[in-house]
């Protein structure tokens, strides 16, 4: 472990968190995260062409605990991109 | 009414037997009529947790196959009276019971008990499907690791789809001290993945290895383990049961007012 790399190491617990939140994802919608990672430049490639997003800390997730459905609990794409401006480039 | 609970985890070795035996033992301390199902056909265990090993007779097995009654099969428990054992099958495989063959005994055991715990094997495959077949409700217990919380989401989609309505977490071995130093997850960092009601939090406590080295339940004990299964008993019942001091992340200034406030 380098002299700078031990003070800015990430703690595991944070580690841990963030490595489970991107596997569940693909878990849960039974696809690989590389897909994941194309819906969102794809989700990205089209809302960009109406607004300036930031596409580095936006985040999209699938969750069970969404609408119900028909036939019981739904999944749900939830997508969080942040708006750098509004109006058009 | 009767209540079925299965106790599930999809990781082995994350602690089901050991909560499904504290949980039993707890409830029939309770009062409460209860039998233990070790649905775990090959590789049994919750007998020799429960120290019951050397009364086996006959088996889960034996009594699908109508070799026995229910009766015969059922293991009285060294301490508490109301409390039975069903064990498993040693030398048979999954595939020796079905789904449906499980629900039959089930709810014959209905009539007799107030609570039903079914020990369920690792894995999603036959021996899980069998498990939760007759099961009203679920414990899923987890580790607070990358690898137990992972296989604990698979699960809880599983039962998600079979139309469990209470699914309740068990999160074991969990160690204050590793959470404190940023080491390990909190209970609220499972929780908050999960998205599943928390039940109870059992932290890592040797005395958990002591009892399953003697083959008796540490429920109700004076140790922190045997708190935290007594607590996860009582929320089992519906009573409200605040959780243990060291399941929450209290700063050295709650720590002094906590001080103020025993006296």
């Amino acid at each position: 472990m380098g002299f700078k790399h031990f003070f800015s190491r990430k703690k595991s617990r944070e580690i841990a968190k963030d490595r489970l939140k991107i596997l569940l994802i693909s878990d849960r919608v039974n696809c690989s995260p590389e897909m994941m990672e194309m819906i969102k430049t794809d989700i990205a490639k089209v809302i960009s062409k109406y607004m300036q997003i930031d596409t580095k800390s936006m985040e999209i997730q699938i969750s069970k605990t969404g609408v119900k459905g028909h036939d019981g609990k739904m999944p749900t794409l939830y997508a969080n991109i942040p708006i750098l401006d509004l109006h058009s480039k | 009414m009767s209540e079925v609970i299965v106790v599930t985890s999809g990781k082995g070795g994350v602690g089901k037997t050991t909560t499904s035996a504290n949980v039993g033992t707890g409830l029939a301390a309770m009062g409460k009529r209860v039998v233990l199902i070790d649905t775990d056909i090959g590789l049994r265990n919750l007998d020799v947790v429960m120290g019951l090993e050397n009364r086996i007779v006959y088996n889960l097995v034996d009594v699908v196959e109508n070799k026995c009654r229910i009766k015969q099969a059922l293991i009285k428990d060294k301490r508490h009276p109301s409390l039975y054992l069903m064990p498993s099958a040693q030398t048979k495989d999954k595939t020796a019971v079905t789904p449906e063959q499980m629900v039959r005994m089930i709810n014959q055991l209905r009539e007799q008990f107030d609570y039903i715990i079914l020990d369920c094997p690792a894995g999603i495959e036959q021996g899980f499907k069998n498990a939760i077949a007759g099961a009203d409700r679920a414990l899923v217990v987890t580790t607070p690791e990358v690898s137990a919380i992972r296989d604990a989401d698979r699960i809880i989609g599983l039962l998600e789809a079979n139309d469990f309505k209470q699914i309740d977490l068990v999160i074991n071995r969990l160690r204050p001290d590793m959470v404190k130093r940023g080491e390990m997850m909190s209970a609220s960092d499972v929780i908050d993945i999960l998205s599943v009601p928390l039940i109870g939090i059992v932290p890592d406590d040797e005395n958990v290895v002591i009892a399953t080295n003697q083959g008796e339940p540490l429920v109700g004990n004076n140790t922190l383990a045997g708190r935290a299964y007594q607590n996860i008993c009582y929320r089992v019942t519906g009573r409200e049961t605040p959780f243990l001091e060291f399941e929450k992340s209290f700063s050295f200034w709650t720590r002094v007012s906590g001080i103020f406030r025993k006296n």
